[in-house]
């Protein structure tokens, strides 16, 4: 049963719009707080090592210092079983850029100007950061990112590459990358001695965070508190990227200094430097894709290989090889993921964590397949669209990726691409055209509850405490709300971001809007079940996330088609992207103006990893060299020219009450690829490592 | 960041008194390279003495070409008639460079003494010859996609970052400076320094020397001048290279040329051996590609920068064959 649409499909505005563009809207750290103490970390300067020696004397001297914190004397964690968390415990320094300690002080400058005359001496040894394919301690991690088998074997790869009449197997690398949300991760924590309850939380914590109650569930294991000691407060989120996902370093640090100085509210903001070794990052990967097809290509063997880092103190393993599972019919099919565990901050999620990267590398391979079979790109892929789920045998919830490709070929003027890569003239540029397609799985994560309050006058206040991290999320459940209950969009106001709501989970997998969503659908039902249409005033119900069982009968996936246009200047190398368009078949889209924004910053985030960003590990230092705004380049507004998205008009009869899959994340994936096969088609050149530059084109 | 002292100085005399008696006095323009090298602990100045409200903001006309104070603002600079009609090339270098909001702020002198970008030498925590002589340089063996080709040391491989600079030098700007012991004007291409063992210092002033005006002495064949800047994002970044050009051509023949290039070396690279080349010949592509070599055989370019080579003489060559075909 799906809810009947009212304002569900329309475009509303965003309910948090006045707010942010009049600047009222308060971030984590503009929360007015009394007398608040400023706090400034101190970092690691070797990548591997002890801290020997720390001379603060100078800087506890400076007047309006209060106190310099090392792992000499922080409070001692209740947990320390994970070691990105695990703050100030000990001299070891597993990283550059590790937290070894935070100078607190009346006002941020003087915190920051006493951090540079603290004076820190190490035991120095040796580090290692360098991935390479052909190191001899990559190893297999349990499982990859997201709980997917580490590898799967299905026929024999092998033999039917031998047999196939044609053939790809090239290596594809994307850099180590960094989230990089406008908003720095921040926080404000206070830490109250004598509370306790949930009137007065031993430990208060506004902070930017797609994810309130797992900030609360882990600060509270990590300090030795109980979940209800703990109250966590994040309304406003500019930006997360995954970055945001989960507690990090900076969190425990906040708490420590707060300790330290127990009573006064402590801020933190991360400067954008130390975003580049404390917020997560996209490992590097280095992918061998093999394809077989015979010659009609008909698929016969698709292979994906993905070697990758993460931390030697936490192990994250992206699960670049995953989507690789489901996407393309071929009888013989395999994974892997092979990781190295180096000397480097610990990588994170960073938007659509495995697909990214991933399908840089199967697309551009796909787009090599459809070249030495002579075949449109487009055409190849139809060819090897499965009917039913080739990993799982499931059959598809819908999969509607051939029409996205032929949907967007007419709308893109597709027929006019060049046959020839590199023939097309326009003055001094070379011209081509690109495609790629793009999927995402459709994720629901159980342990949201909502609860629907009547206030009287027609007014309800439905309350979760979900995450808009700028996505629209807050307008989206408000409109969901407004339909479930059969009200006017105005009559219902929609609380989120505080732990002191009921429980939700994170905005992340492009999972929320289904998540909390089916979550509100439920309590809005409860309600209107228990209090009918004319509840008194006062009257309030709830309900917790229903299951979904035909999750389990489905596989559900969204899908799309990214096109790009690309100019190259011949003698340069620049690169130009004059067009992009994506379509994408996502199932409902609950709010066309939000969804559109979605998938238009998606593939903007696509353009940018396309042609600009790469993190420069330094491996004599361990540490990221380009770590500012003006080196670590993201797409400007010259960069991006005409990027359009439109969606299949659907709804998924599987996908819950909603009818809806998510689309958070599904807009980057692909549009590198898209781009890089774009300029081979101008060019004739095959880039096959990210970030496409212009060096890389020139003649 | 220390704490440090502000001064607004009244008149070009006070401010450069000013510093000249203190050793860590600095001269503060729009701030934009200054201050944030004074967070992130490249530079420690103990005192400012804030020149940018001087009454050196003007464009004026003179005898012999344009005189631009050193506190006109980049945004105004490259906006003004006289700028855009005599040498199109300067207001194309400038409005190619930093944003909006930073060319609104930046001053002409801060401009031309803006340091250099290299990633090192603005992250205190790895050794920089510049930043700390003696110390090591980083770049060598590291990052050096925005490294030097021509002119660099074993001490330093660091590029200029400005382009404002490339098209002044290109037009023979002369630099008026007043000193403690009165004023001096000096050639802008003499200003920079190569590193040689010495990179610490970008330019021959001395402490306390203040930078007052830029003469564009008047070169009519610069009306036809291009700035072309190739870079890895659109906007709002600095060049892999870059060329300053101006033609002038007696039919088919370059009877004289102005080329500097940007993005390759320690200082603007006034490219003297590539316009001897061209003088008198031909204005073809063969010719430019001829001079464009000419040029770059002197070039030594780093593991990772290798490119720049090829894609200086392109843009030489793509640069003057605009030129040309504008002329036509
Ligand atoms: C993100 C970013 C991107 C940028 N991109 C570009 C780019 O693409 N191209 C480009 O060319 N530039 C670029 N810039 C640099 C920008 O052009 C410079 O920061 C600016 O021109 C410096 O001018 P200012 O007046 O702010 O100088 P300030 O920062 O005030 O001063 C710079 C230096 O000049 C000295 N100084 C200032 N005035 C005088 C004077 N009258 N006499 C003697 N010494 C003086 C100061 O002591 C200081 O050492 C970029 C900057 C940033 C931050
Ligand atoms: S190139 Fe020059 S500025 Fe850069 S690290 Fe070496 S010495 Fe320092």
């Amino acid at each position: 049963m799906t809810v009947q649409d009212r304002v569900v499909g329309t475009p509303s505005p965003r309910v948090d719009g006045r707010a942010k563009v009049t600047g009222i809207a308060a971030y984590a750290y503009d929360r007015p707080v009394d007398d608040p103490v400023y706090a400034h970390p101190l970092q690691a300067t070797i990548a591997r090592g002890r801290v020997a020696a720390i001379d603060d004397v100078a800087a506890a001297g400076v007047k309006g210092v209060l106190a310099v914190v090392t792992h000499r004397d922080a409070a001692r964690l209740a947990d320390t079983e994970d070691a990105e968390l695990s703050v100030l415990q000990s001299d070891e320094v597993a990283f550059r850029g590790q937290f070894i300690g935070v100078v607190l002080a009346e006002t941020p400058e003087i915190a920051r100007h006493a951090a540079g005359l603290v004076r820190v001496e190490y035991d120095e040894e040796p580090h290692d950061t360098e991935l390479r394919a052909d190191r001899t301690d990559l190893y297999a991690p349990e499982q990859v990112n997201g709980g997917f088998a580490t590898d799967t074997d299905e026929g024999d790869v092998d033999a039917a590459m031998a047999a196939a009449a044609v053939t790809v197997d090239e290596i594809y690398t994307t850099p180590m990358e960094h989230n990089n949300p406008m908003e720095p991760h921040s926080t404000v924590a206070i830490w109250n001695p004598g509370g306790g309850f949930p009137e007065a939380p031993r430990l208060t914590l506004f902070d930017s965070t797609q994810s309130v109650h797992s900030v609360r569930s882990t600060l509270a294991r990590v300090f030795g508190l109980r979940p209800e000691q703990v109250r966590v407060v994040s309304p406003y989120v500019g930006g997360g990227f995954g970055s945001k996902g989960m507690a990090h370093a900076h969190n425990v640090l906040a708490v420590l200094a707060a300790r330290a100085v127990a009573g006064r509210p402590v801020k933190l903001a991360l400067t954008r430097h130390q975003m580049f070794s404390l917020a997560g990052h996209r490992t590097p990967t280095i992918q061998r894709v093999r394809l077989g097809a015979d010659e009609a290509g008909r698929m016969t063997a698709v292979a994906h290989e993905a070697v990758e880092h993460t931390s030697k103190i936490k192990e994250f393993a992206e699960q670049t090889a995953v989507g690789t599972r489901m996407m393309y019919a071929a009888p013989n099919r395999r994974t892997s993921h092979r990781v190295a565990a180096l000397d480097v901050p610990v990588p994170s999620w960073m938007r659509a964590p495995g697909e990214a990267p991933g399908f840089f590398g199967l697309e551009v391979a796909m787009d090599e397949l459809a070249a030495a079979c002579g075949l449109d790109p487009i055409e190849l892929r139809a060819r090897n669209d499965p009917r039913s789920d080739p990993e799982s045998g499931r059959p598809w919830s819908g999969r509607h990726l051939v029409r996205c490709l032929r949907e967007g070929a007419a709308r893109f003027g597709w027929e006019d691409r060049p046959v020839v890569p590199g023939t097309r003239r326009r003055g001094r540029e070379l011209v081509g055209m690109g495609v790629a397609s793009s999927t995402y799985p459709y994720y629901r994560f159980p342990g949201s509850r909502a609860v629907v309050a009547y206030g009287g006058r027609g007014r309800y206040t439905v309350r979760i405490g979900a995450a808009d991290i700028g996505t629209g999320a807050w307008t989206v459940l408000t409109q969901i709300a407004a339909d479930a209950l059969g009200c006017p969009l105005g009559a219902v106001s929609v609380e989120i971001g505080d732990s002191g709501l009921p429980s939700a989970t994170v905005a992340g997998g492009s999972s929320g809007t289904t998540s909390w969503g089916s979550t509100i659908v439920a309590a809005c039902r409860s309600f209107r079940r228990v209090y009918g249409d004319d509840p008194p005033p006062g009257a309030e119900a709830g309900d917790d996330m229903p299951e979904n069982p035909d999750a389990e009968r489905y596989s559900m996936h969204s899908f799309g088609a990214q096109f790009a246009e690309v100019r190259v200047d011949a003698d340069t190398g620049e690169i130009r992207v004059p067009r992009m368009l994506g379509v994408f078949s996502v199932g409902r889209v609950i709010n066309p103006r939000t969804a559109r924004s979605q998938f238009i910053g998606g593939m903007t985030m696509g353009l940018s990893m396309a042609l600009l960003e790469r993190s420069v590990l330094d491996h004599r230092t361990g540490h990221v060299i380009n770590h500012d705004f003006a080196e670590y380049l993201i797409a400007t507004n010259a960069d991006v020219m005409d990027v359009d998205a439109v969606w299949l008009d659907e709804e998924d009869v599987h996908a819950g009450p909603l009818g809806a899959r998510g689309i958070g994340e599904i807009g980057i994936v692909g549009a590198a690829a898209a781009i890089a096969n774009a300029v081979h088609n101008a060019t004739g050149i095959r880039v096959r490592d990210l970030p496409i530059t212009p060096d890389l084109l020139l003649r | 960041m220390i704490p440090f002292e502000y001064l607004r100085a009244g008149d070009p005399a006070e401010a450069v008194a000013a510093v000249a008696e203190r050793p860590g006095a600095v001269f503060l323009g729009g701030g934009t390279n200054l201050v944030d090298h004074m967070k992130l602990g490249v530079a420690e100045p103990d005192m400012l003495v804030d020149v940018s409200r001087l009454p050196l903001d003007r464009v004026e006309e003179t005898a012999t070409g344009l005189r631009v104070g050193a506190a006109v603002r980049n945004s105004d600079l490259a906006a003004h008639p006289l700028v855009r009609e005599r040498c199109p090339m300067l207001a194309r270098a400038l409005l190619s460079g930093a944003s909006g909001q930073l060319r609104n702020a930046a001053t002409t002198a801060g401009n031309l003494l803006q340091r250099t970008r290299c990633p090192y030498f603005q992250d205190v925590t790895t050794p920089c010859n510049k930043r700390e002589p003696g110390s090591g340089c980083s770049a060598i063996g590291g990052y050096t996609r925005y490294h030097a080709i021509l002119g660099a040391s074993e001490q330093c491989v660091a590029v200029h970052p400005s382009d404002m600079a490339v098209a002044m030098v290109a037009l023979d700007a002369v630099v008026i400076v007043l000193g403690p012991g009165g004023e001096r004007a000096l050639p802008l291409a003499d200003l920079y320094r190569l590193p040689g063992d010495t990179p610490q210092r970008d330019t021959v002033l001395e402490h306390g020397e203040l930078v007052t005006a830029v003469e564009l002495p008047d070169l009519p064949f610069a009306r036809r001048s291009a700035y072309r800047k190739v870079r890895d994002r659109t906007s709002y970044s600095f060049a892999l290279v870059s060329v300053a050009a101006a033609l002038d051509l007696d039919g088919g023949t370059v009877r004289d040329v102005r080329l500097a290039l940007g993005g390759v070396a320690h200082k603007p690279w006034r490219a003297v051996l590539a316009e001897e080349e061209l003088r008198g010949k031909p204005a073809t592509e063969d010719a430019f590609r001829r001079a464009a070599d000419a040029e770059l055989a002197a070039a030594r370019p780093l593991p990772g920068n290798e490119f720049k080579v090829p894609m200086a003489r392109n843009t030489i060559v793509a640069t003057l064959r605009d030129l040309t075909e504008e002329g036509r």
